[in-house]
């Protein structure tokens, strides 16, 4: 035997498929390591001796790498490519090396080796499952102060990087007629067969090189090649096939309705310098007419005293060390199984110079040749024994070895243990498809047994054992007519032992780990028992089993069989968990992909927007919308520029960008017999050429919207909506229009971005438009408040309306979107000498206050009746029908008590009241107060030269000039109940 | 050159994942679940002489929702399609669609997607697609 210390010493010459010469750099915890081109990170440190690689979730234990494989509960590790590009809790056993990876393990103090939270292992018996529901309950301020900030400092393992992630994450969508999980022997045989007949293929595996078992199996002979070869060549021909595509290192996760199944394919995580405008990974949606599971087994481990030791692990993990990546697991290794397939590991250890001193197999009488053969290597089989402690701390040293019948105890020094308890099947995908399982008693395993969807599991998911029938199934499920190859060798997947091995059974205290990841041991789930959780589901929360983020894949199957002993019941009848995606961890990148930063949400903006932003205008969000909030003047802040705009409005004129209201062109011959019905207001005498403000009511008779609908022609209405209703005002009178009213000859359209809207307004703005117009006479007289006029404006045909929200005179100048920005900054250089002010969202709402004029959504919340708003004038007071009538007659809608709109005056008028404050009657009340009411609005109001506020109070009407009271934390502010309108309460100005 | 990994228009795409497909039944086409929105329960009736309806009628039809496990009668409309708002059964336990309609056509016959299990059922084990408990009731 000849070794390399070149990529470790325990790497064996002439072991494996990696090229001794490609050497990779990486550190680990800051030690300088040289693995192999295409070693995992696992292998990588097994190779130079490495097993101690992180400390446990709770107790702080030593802890080492158990598997090969996604499985991996133990091997977490933190990935480092540069400062923003972090990852705790990645499995060494999946994540590749490359030149540079920085790697350091989780969950240890100061160091990896001497960690001073494993003191905690130390009081374990004082902290068993559930300790913390029972032990931190007093005092309860000490909750939050110290227990809860405390035990999560110490438990726990990586730690979330703290800066934001600047990888790329893609997207793809895809349709195909099979889907295939998993490219081991089963999955590539079913996908070569389904591929035969022409039919789109898709194959994933979440490995970086398809082959599955065949990858360590060092026995399988199929169609004349070794399984390995097998693989190759399998996958070279469905790669040249135009009808397939193979995608390795891509973990099928998720498995929704109707054969949709999510996989997020990893695309630069091995790479040493990955291009710069290579996404990370790539989530790909993928429909699939059926799905072909291939998802294999899992090997368990053996439950036993201190099996959590650095250096224990799973027979087919050292198996798959050796034989791909050339890695001996130790030099002295003990083999612990209540199977056949630890024998063919232990073998192929043995054959590559590795001294195997004892199989120790809990059977009485294990009798199949693969025993006999390992007995002919010379190696010692102890039948009908167990291991009853592992010895050794950091790394496993000894095993303690006892007969089940009794007898004495025998150590044997080891510095590496691998271990079966048989394989469990991955029915994990299949249960997401809402596959309900079956338990097969003889084999004491859950197998697929009621399918859901189209979807068929082959191979050892599905419980086939043998190489042949697995060949000759997967074959078959994949709809070719060639037929299958000739095979043999490879491991069987039945036999062994579930739950607590000899020596951690119910009279023990050892600890004998069921889940190594959330550190839960038998004694726990014995313990949850005592308890008095009797179903699964509450034993898997008390003591978290198969709750961490390896989702229980080994562990669960033992802590269910644990569970059923103590209860006493058959497992069946104990149950087993759901399991739910994803399979594996899924990173937040791939799932949130593009939709982050501009491309969360999509970003409107108003034809004028680039007007706005180079006058230095600060914006607001509305909805998706951006909307000039107000324009600053060079040395003003947001109250000066604010009190500028509100006077310049009433003095002279204003220039607001309105184009964010929803609008919707209503058109047909019962277009008024439609708006009647769906607004509170009556229309069929509205006069074409006028205007009406109209309310929408929900059938509760609330208000649900409101807006200036103009009539432009006896069958076609232009219908304006607050800027965050206008979807849903459309879907609303769309679904009254299709389905309680389709007998109406109606078409709405949504015209929202097909016009932008200029308002002007202020005593001076016909003087401002009327030289622009062409044709039209905006007279007081020719065109009076609340009437519509088509024409041209600047050249540019316009829907002009003479209508107001701020009170004043004004119009609103309706324009097609791309002559927007034109027009008006044509009518910004007409207004400028004349005073006109640009004026943002800020000015308008005071203004707009100022009158009493109410936001629905501001000053209603969904619970407001026009009456309550003060609003009865605009409900047609002779209508026998419309959404919302029959709600407007509740009872409680009609009873008195309700809370109405109405104005409140500070006393101390400079002060400005808080949006949202509550008003009482009495500030003299014990706590807690009734409260009568609260403030809707409340802005300080530069043309009232004091504050102005909207409340909604109860019985508001009766009680206007009641003085009521602001409880605030300052201090209590007296406030005067008034009318509703602050500014020309005549409203003569409009008419100006 | 591979139809399938043939790259798309872009890569930049609503990542919400699809999940149900759905026949909308004006465009005789089954698409994804994102074009689609519920709208409630179906062959819920407006009086056309709504202000004389009684206070109970009226809470019925305003408030009163069936919410059945198994089969329910919903309204759905196919928003980034057609516009148009349809109505379906669908296996509240199962998320399945039994079958689509057309607005204003009569509510099929719900007997015929009962599946009577060939075994016996187990204990606390409901047949999966049972009438819901009064879906008649709201029927016109």
């Amino acid at each position: 035997m000849s070794t390399t210390t070149h990529s470790g010493s325990n790497r064996i010459a002439g072991a494996g498929r990696l090229t001794p010469a490609k050497t990779v750099r990486f550190t680990f915890d800051g030690q300088n390591l040289t693995g192999l081109e295409g070693d995992t990170v696992a292998s990588a440190l097994l190779a130079n001796g490495i097993h101690l690689v992180g400390r446990s979730f709770k107790y702080h234990r030593p802890r080492g790498i158990l598997s090969a494989g996604s499985e991996e509960p133990n091997a977490l590790v933190d990935i480092e490519r540069d400062k923003s590009r972090k990852q705790p809790n990645v499995r060494a056993t999946v994540q590749e090396i490359y030149d540079g990876l920085k790697v350091k393990s989780q969950n240890r103090w100061p160091s990896l080796t001497f960690d001073i939270g494993a003191i905690n292992d130390v009081f374990s018996p004082m902290l068993p499952a559930g300790f913390y529901y029972k032990t931190f309950m007093w005092p309860k301020f000490a909750w939050k102060t110290i227990y809860e900030p405390k035990i999560r400092a110490a438990a726990g393992l990586g730690v979330v990087p703290g800066e934001a992630d600047t990888d790329r994450y893609s997207n793809r969508f895809a349709h195909c007629d099979v889907l295939v999980v998993g490219a081991g022997v089963a999955g590539l045989a079913a996908a070569l067969s389904a591929a035969s007949t022409g039919a789109t293929v898709m194959v994933c595996d979440e490995q970086p090189e398809a082959g599955g078992a065949l990858r360590y199996e060092s026995d399988v002979v199929i169609d004349g090649v070794s399984g390995h070869e097998w693989a190759a060549a399998t996958v070279a021909k469905l790669e040249a096939m135009d009808n397939v595509s193979v995608l390795t290192r891509t973990t099928a996760f998720g498995y929704y309705a109707q054969n949709f199944v999510g996989l997020v394919e990893r695309l630069s995580d091995h790479l040493s310098t990955p291009a710069a405008d290579m996404p990370r990974e790539r989530l790909w949606q993928v429909r699939a007419k059926k799905v072909v599971l291939a998802t294999g087994a899992i090997e368990r481990h053996m439950v036993f005293a201190n099996n959590d030791r650095p250096g224990v692990m799973l027979a087919s993990a050292a198996r798959m060390f050796l034989n791909q990546y050339g890695v001996a697991v130790g030099r002295k290794v003990g083999v612990y199984t209540a199977n056949d397939s630890a024998y063919a590991a232990a073998i192929d250890l043995k054959r590559a110079g590795i001294d195997i001193p004892v199989i120790v197999d809990t059977r009485d009488n294990p009798n199949s040749p693969i025993v006999e053969e390992a007995r002919s290597l010379g190696i010692e089989v102890l039948a009908g024994h167990a291991v009853y402690s592992a010895g050794g701390k950091r790394r496993v040293s000894s095993m303690s070895i006892r007969p089940n019948r009794g007898g004495d105890e025998r150590k044997v020094a080891v510095d590496a243990l691998i271990m079966s308890a048989g394989w469990t099947p991955s029915v994990h995908l299949f249960s997401q498809s809402r596959g309900k399982v079956a338990w097969d008693a003889a084999n004491e395993r859950f197998l697929p047994g009621t399918y859901a969807q189209d979807c068929v599991s082959v191979g050892a998911c599905n419980g086939t054992d043998g190489l042949q029938a697995t060949l000759d199934e997967a074959f078959a499920a994949g709809g070719g007519k060639a037929g299958s190859v000739p095979a043999t060798g490879g491991a069987g997947w039945v036999g062994g032992m579930i739950g607590s091995a000899p020596g951690a059974g119910a009279d023990t205290t050892v600890k004998a780990f069921v889940d190594f990841q959330n550190d839960v041991t038998a004694k726990d789930v014995r313990l949850a028992v005592r308890e008095g959780m009797h179903s699964i589901e509450h034993v898997k929360r008390f003591t978290t089993n198969g709750m961490a983020t390896d989702q229980g894949k080994t562990s669960n199957l033992h802590g269910l069989a644990i569970a059923a002993e103590a209860l006493n019941r058959p497992i069946p009848a104990v149950g087993l968990t759901t399991f739910r995606a994803p399979f594996t961890p899924v990173t937040f990148g791939a799932i949130v992909n593009h939709a982050r930063h501009d491309l969360f949400d999509p970003t409107r903006r108003t034809p004028m927007h680039a007007w706005h932003a180079a006058q230095g205008a600060e914006f607001e969000d509305v909805g998706q919308w951006k909307r000039a909030w107000y324009y600053p003047q060079a040395g003003e802040d947001m109250h000066a520029a604010v009190n500028r705009e509100c006077v310049a409005v009433r003095n002279h004129a204003g220039i607001f960008d309105a184009s964010t209201l929803g609008k919707i062109e209503v058109v047909g011959p019962d277009a008024a017999q439609f708006l009647e019905l769906l607004y509170t207001n009556p229309w069929q005498k509205l006069g074409v050429g006028r205007l009406r403000y109209g309310i929408m009511l929900r059938e509760d008779g609330f208000i649900y919207d409101d807006g200036v609908v103009g009539r432009l022609a006896e069958d076609r209405f232009h219908v304006t909506t607050t800027t965050g209703g206008a979807p849903r005002v459309m879907h609303h009178m769309e679904d009254y229009l299709q389905t309680e009213f389709p007998h109406l000859d109606v078409w709405l359209t949504s015209t929202t971005e097909q016009w932008a809207v200029i308002a002007v307004q202020g005593p001076k703005a016909r003087e401002i438009i009327a030289p622009l117009l062409e044709g039209m006479d905006i007279s007081n007289e020719a065109m009076p408040h609340m009437s519509v006029r088509e024409g041209k404006i600047c050249g540019v045909p316009t829907r002009l309306f003479r209508m107001s929200f701020t009170g004043e005179a004004g119009y609103e100048i309706n324009v097609p979107a791309d002559y927007g920005q034109a027009v008006w900054e044509a009518v910004y250089e007409r207004g400028k000498p004349l005073g006109l002010t640009p004026y943002g969202t800020e000015a308008m709402h005071i203004l707009r206050a100022e009158k009493g004029y109410i936001i629905v959504g501001q000053d209603t919340d969904g619970t407001v009746t026009p009456q309550d708003a003060g609003l009865t004038w605009a409900i047609g007071k002779n209508k026998t029908d419309y959404v919302g009538i029959r709600g407007l007659l509740r009872r409680d809608l009609v009873a008195d008590g309700r809370k109405q709109l109405v104005g409140l005056k500070t006393v101390d008028p400079r002060q400005v009241l808080e949006e949202g404050a509550q008003l009482v009657a009495n500030p003299n009340q014990p706590v807690p107060m009734t409260m009568i009411g609260h403030v809707t609005s409340s802005y300080w109001s530069e043309n009232c030269g004091r504050s102005i506020a909207l409340a909604l109070v109860v019985d508001g009407t009766k009680r206007l000039g009641e003085t009521l009271y602001v409880p605030m934390p300052n201090g209590v502010i007296e406030v005067e109940v008034t009318g509703t309108v602050f500014f020309d309460e005549k409203g003569e100005r409009l008419n100006g | 050159m591979k139809p399938l990994l043939r790259p798309l228009r872009t890569d930049i795409q609503e990542t919400r994942q699809t999940m149900l497909l759905i026949k909308c039944p004006y465009c005789d086409e089954e698409r994804p679940e994102l074009e689609f929105r519920n709208a409630g329960e179906a062959h819920l009736v407006r009086s056309s002489s709504i202000v004389e309806q009684s206070d109970d009628d009226f809470a019925a039809f305003l408030y009163f929702r069936q919410n059945p496990k198994g089969l329910q009668f919903e309204r759905w409309r196919h928003i980034h399609g057609c516009g148009r708002f349809f109505n379906a059964v669908r296996d509240s336990v199962s998320d399945k669609f039994l079958t689509v309609y057309k607005a204003g056509e009569p509510r099929p016959n719900v007997e015929q997607f009962v599946v009577q299990p060939a075994a016996p059922v187990e204990p606390g084990e409901e047949p999966q697609a049972k009438p819901a408990r009064g879906a008649k009731k709201a029927e016109v």
